[in-house]
């Protein structure tokens, strides 16, 4: 767990109106790695995961505490622009949503917001991205159609290629293979095998097995807290938390 | 007493069908009734000669103009005040007191007769600022009267947008106003059109407010200072003052048919518009 990190997180609190929603995380999270973040619905995956991008912002009864460092900037620093924060830390929802526009269309929809015109960039910039996201070869022939039609699968895969037509460096995923059946899963999982070259994923998921299959390191949550943090291999053969363990072994109530 | 369900239901298909075809008849026969009274008089003189004798011959063609142009020039100032306000509701504030009175005032000015609207526009913009009857007043006044409809229609449509699309459009960089450019008023689109397109029924159809600020002047315009007679204002006066009913319903006639074909446009645009983006 050596090397650089990306985000180091000190003490994170974050309130959900008078409820706390995560107490006190302190995590770094080395860059080029995948972080797989386990635990049970409730246990505030999904909170932590939209303070890295500060999609909280967009909820008004949540409010942050603590120290989120991306490359050593401060994101809650008031000089940082969310928006221009949301570019570098890109984001896939569990319920894949394509907007209702052409493949092409959606894939572009960030690179046209940051004003790039030029048909032949767009044009790499779709090819590259979707072939990254293992949907090319299915939609190369139907750019121009309805992202809609696509199935849930494929709208998963979209909505990946869609984050990466971005450019960011780090990719939020969180539970994106909820829906999906084991083929689309498991094309998922190849992509972000081979897209940790390049970027750091953080993976949120429901499934354990996936989490040990993809991730580089683990995190365990449970209750609002980060009961366990290490290497995969380490926290799925030799948990050093009790809870951790009947988790893990899937013997949690 | 209890009813075999089987009876039920088809004593409640016979009656919801009984209830259909009365609504359909009573429409039917309006139509058949003006339309047969009206349309053997309609012609190309009718419809684009000059009036004369008050109406008692000739043609309509200055109430023509008069009702394209006094709809016309109140939405295209009224759609962007209405969509404008709307999408402040929406996306720029957070429900509170003033978004509630806001709110409020368009629902209370939704349900105000247009004789009133007529009644303000005749001091306020005829005499007050002494536009007189004329296209200005006319339009202005027709403006204060759609502009709760396009609100309220264009914030109900932008409130369908689901949520998920905004949290997209956020998370792949897009500031509030580029998610309200290319997500929310894109896809709130049919909406807004459907309640542009009920206002615009509602202008031409208007008579009391359109007569109290418009006048009823039979001459060309020649500019938007000059008053003007509508074909609703025609009819009304044609019919009231007894100067001529088989033109009276004529006029009617050609009133029904426009409203015909503004309706059939619409309803086309939007099918093509839903068309485009399930392609």
């Amino acid at each position: 767990m050596e090397g650089d990190y990306k985000f180091r997180i000190n003490n994170l609190n974050v309130f959900w109106g008078k409820a706390q929603a995560l107490r006190s995380i302190s995590i770094d999270i080395p860059a080029n790695r995948i972080l797989g973040i386990i635990g049970p619905s409730g246990s505030g995956k999904t909170v932590f995961l939209r303070s890295l991008n500060r999609m909280n912002d967009l909820v008004p009864e949540i409010s942050v505490e603590g120290r989120i460092l991306l490359d050593g900037e401060d994101i809650y620093h008031p000089d940082v622009d969310p928006v221009k924060l949301r570019k570098r830390v890109g984001m896939v929802f569990a319920l894949p949503v394509p907007l209702p526009a052409s493949i092409y269309d959606n894939i572009v929809f960030s690179p046209s917001l940051f004003r790039i015109r030029d048909r032949k960039k767009l044009n790499h910039l779709v090819e590259t991205s979707l072939t990254s996201a293992f949907l090319w070869d299915e939609v190369k022939d139907r750019l121009k159609t309805s992202a809609l039609r696509l199935s849930g699968g494929q709208q998963q895969r979209l909505c990946l290629a869609r984050v990466l037509a971005m450019e960011p460096e780090v990719i939020l995923l969180d539970e994106p293979c909820s829906g999906l059946d084991p083929i689309s899963t498991a094309a998922i999982e190849d992509a972000l095998g081979i897209l940790k070259k390049n970027f750091t994923i953080i993976l949120v998921t429901n499934n354990t097995k996936q989490a040990a299959r993809v991730a580089d390191n683990t995190a365990f949550f449970l209750m609002s807290e980060m009961i366990e943090y290490g290497a995969t291999e380490q926290i799925f053969t030799m948990p050093r938390d009790k809870r951790t363990n009947d988790y893990v072994t899937g013997r949690f109530g | 007493m209890t009813v075999h369900p089987r009876y039920t239901q088809t004593i409640a298909i016979f009656v919801l069908t009984l209830l259909t075809v009365l609504t359909l008849a009573v429409l039917v026969f309006i139509i058949v009734f003006v339309f047969g009274k009206g349309l053997p008089y309609i012609s190309y003189d009718f419809l684009f000669a000059k009036p004369e004798d008050m109406g008692r011959s000739g043609g309509i063609f200055p109430t023509l103009i008069g009702t394209v142009i006094l709809p016309l020039f109140a939405i295209i100032i009224a759609t962007p005040l209405g969509v404008g306000t709307a999408v402040y509701l929406t996306e720029y504030t957070r429900e509170n007191r003033i978004t509630r009175i806001i709110r409020f005032g368009a629902d209370c000015l939704a349900g105000i007769p247009s004789i009133i609207f007529g009644l303000f526009g005749f001091i306020f913009f005829v005499t007050t600022l002494r536009m007189g009857w004329s296209i200005m007043s006319g339009s202005l006044t027709l403006v204060f009267m759609i502009l709760p409809t396009i609100i309220r229609t264009s914030e109900e449509a932008i409130k369908a947008v689901p949520y998920s699309y905004r949290e997209v459009s956020f998370s792949l960089g897009a500031t509030l106003w580029q998610t309200v450019r290319k997500v929310v008023l894109p896809n709130a689109l049919p909406g807004i059109v459907t309640g542009i397109m009920l206002s615009i029924g509602r202008s031409i159809g208007e008579t009391a407010a359109v007569i109290f600020t418009a006048g009823s002047s039979l001459r060309m315009p020649h500019s938007i200072f000059d008053s003007i007679r509508t074909m609703s204002v025609h009819f009304y006066i044609l019919a009231r003052e007894g100067i001529s009913n088989k033109n009276a319903y004529a006029t009617a006639a050609v009133l029904i048919i426009s409203i015909l074909i503004i309706n059939l446009i619409s309803y086309w645009m939007m099918n093509m518009f839903i068309a485009k983006k399930t392609k």
